[in-house]
């Protein structure tokens, strides 16, 4: 079995990151797992996306075009990916920033208000970890304890944002079963 | 020390470190500025230099000086960086120098473009430089790949006295997978003292150790000549290395493919295999030496009807793969090299049309 996730949005939303801490969680549970930035002449506002590949034997292919999920957190990202999900999969859409649904009916589609639930954490900054958190419980890819270790060592060297990081992916956790 | 998650360029900076070599000269260059980002911080923790040089044919010389001295010494750079120290990666094979160079290969010819090529396969293998020298080149195909063969590396350029050349592309430098490394460190060249030319007194040694590339007697020159390809000879004998993938059952193509490029026709193979159709995947993991004899017998086996190079450039390894073959067996060639990888889809796509003779 091998799933992917793609996450996409403006640079500068925490893309990277995010992305970054499922990896480090799918290790952690023991799985292969490979991180692949896009990288490019991108300016500061302009598009991100990462994609993570998780999977049970050493994964072959890192250039990814159907990917099972997809985290978008701008409207660019949604129109540009969602027609790229595999059916069956997960959209999660920043509701903040996106008034649409990805139009599709093979897919799940799970719209988190992710700036607002982020800004009521503590932290506008941490819309990219509601998400992650909302993602991680709503497909239980890896488990949500395992996520919660990961974000906690990300931070570790910055304690004093650990809190509001913590509590954003809480958040997002609540968003997703409520 | 487990499993950690790192980029290829963080692990090569931490397999340097990890084989003793306490010596890094670059200049930065996307995709691989990385791998200075890392040491910058990394190497003054553990007692060694960092240096960033004014251009790449700079730091070319200071290898060079660096190596002649008896010391470990490495740099990463990408495809315009290496075509720069070209003039000095010569030198550093006519005086016997073990240096390692890193290329984390980008679009070319020209500035070319900044994304994932196995464009410089020919300069890496055929030459580059100037004149009748060759570097032992290891190509990796994911990040703890990557990390063991920068360790294997020094050993190896110091056992031929040769420089060593590890071909990546941009996406073994940019992705991130879980890498692990032995706890041990490497010591130092043991038997330095019998080329470095690092002072009669420091090793207390009356036998000057001379660092030279010229020689004006046509005789002299020809027997330092023969000298190295006897040292190329022995990497083809003993050097060799590769990775076979379902090479077990009644494959009908043989596809080679090296690299990234590699991971992805993996996953094709899966999938053709899923569909009831049989392929094969030879990988070389040294590109120089060419696992020729391995291609070879892989093409000759009686269900193979035809062996295909798949490459992220224009046609550069299949020229090796045609002096494998032989002729006993039809070669083709697949390729891109814009930036876009290949996906699987394209790659089953081309086996299937050399399957119904369309090629």
């Amino acid at each position: 079995m091998q799933s992917e996730v793609k996450f996409a949005g403006f640079g500068g939303q925490g893309i990277l990151l995010s992305a970054k801490i499922l990896a480090h969680a799918a290790l952690e549970e023991g799985h292969e797992v490979v991180w692949i930035p896009s990288y490019g002449p991108e300016m500061r506002g302009g598009t991100a996306y990462c994609t993570v590949v998780i999977g049970d034997r050493p994964i072959g292919s890192p250039i990814i075009k159907n990917p099972q999920h997809l985290i978008a957190m701008n409207r660019p990202s949604l129109e540009k990916f969602a027609p790229t999900v595999r059916p069956g999969g997960i959209i999660l859409i920043n509701a903040n920033l996106i008034p649409i649904g990805s139009g599709r009916d093979d897919v799940t589609d799970l719209a988190v208000p992710v700036n607002d639930l982020a800004a009521a954490a503590g932290n506008l900054r941490a819309a990219n970890l509601v998400a992650l958190g909302a993602f991680v419980a709503r497909s239980g890819i890896v488990d949500f304890e395992t996520l919660r270790r990961c974000v906690q060592e990300e931070f570790a060297a910055k304690p004093q944002t650990l809190p509001v990081n913590l509590a954003a992916l809480e958040k997002g956790r609540q968003a997703a079963q409520g | 020390m487990g499993k950690i998650l790192m980029k290829g360029n963080e692990a090569i900076g931490e397999a340097a470190i990890r084989a003793g070599c306490l010596n890094y000269f670059a200049y930065p260059i996307t995709p691989q500025s990385e791998v200075a980002e890392y040491l910058a911080k990394r190497m003054p923790e553990v007692g060694g230099v960092f240096l960033q040089g004014e251009s790449e044919v700079a730091v070319g010389y200071m290898l060079f000086g660096a190596a002649g001295a008896g010391e470990r010494v490495f740099t990463t750079s990408s495809s315009p960086g290496i075509s720069l120290m070209s003039e000095a990666i010569s030198y550093i094979a006519a005086a016997q120098l073990p240096v390692v160079f890193v290329n984390i290969i980008r679009g070319g010819p020209g500035l070319g473009g900044i994304l994932p090529s196995q464009g410089d396969y020919f300069q890496a293998t055929k030459g580059g430089g100037h004149g009748d020298y060759r570097l032992l080149v290891l190509a990796p195909a994911s990040v703890q790949e990557t990390a063991e063969m920068v360790m294997m590396a020094f050993p190896l350029a110091e056992k031929y006295r040769n420089p060593v050349m590890i071909l990546g592309d941009g996406l073994i430098g940019q992705m991130m997978e879980p890498v692990e490394f032995p706890d041990h460190l490497r010591t130092a060249p043991s038997d330095k003292n019998a080329w470095a030319s690092n002072g009669m007194a420091t090793r207390g040694s009356r036998q000057r150790n001379l660092v030279k590339s010229l020689f004006l007697d046509p005789e002299a020159l020809n027997n330092q000549n023969l000298l190295l390809k006897s040292k190329y000879d022995r990497m083809r004998r003993e050097e060799v290395r590769y990775e076979t993938y379902n090479l077990d059952g009644d494959y009908r193509v043989l596809i080679v493919s090296y690299g990234t490029m590699s991971r992805v026709c993996r996953t094709a193979v899966d999938n053709l295999k899923a569909a009831g159709v049989e392929v094969g995947l030879l990988r070389p993991q040294t590109l120089f030496p060419f696992p020729l004899e391995a291609v070879r017998e892989a093409a000759g086996r009686p269900a193979c009807q035809a062996v295909i190079s798949i490459e992220m450039s224009m046609g550069q390894m299949v020229e090796d793969v045609e002096r494998a073959v032989c002729g006993i067996r039809p070669v083709h060639w697949y390729g891109k090299c814009g930036g876009d990888v290949p996906t699987p889809e394209e790659v089953m796509d081309v086996v299937r049309g050399l399957m119904a003779g369309g090629r």
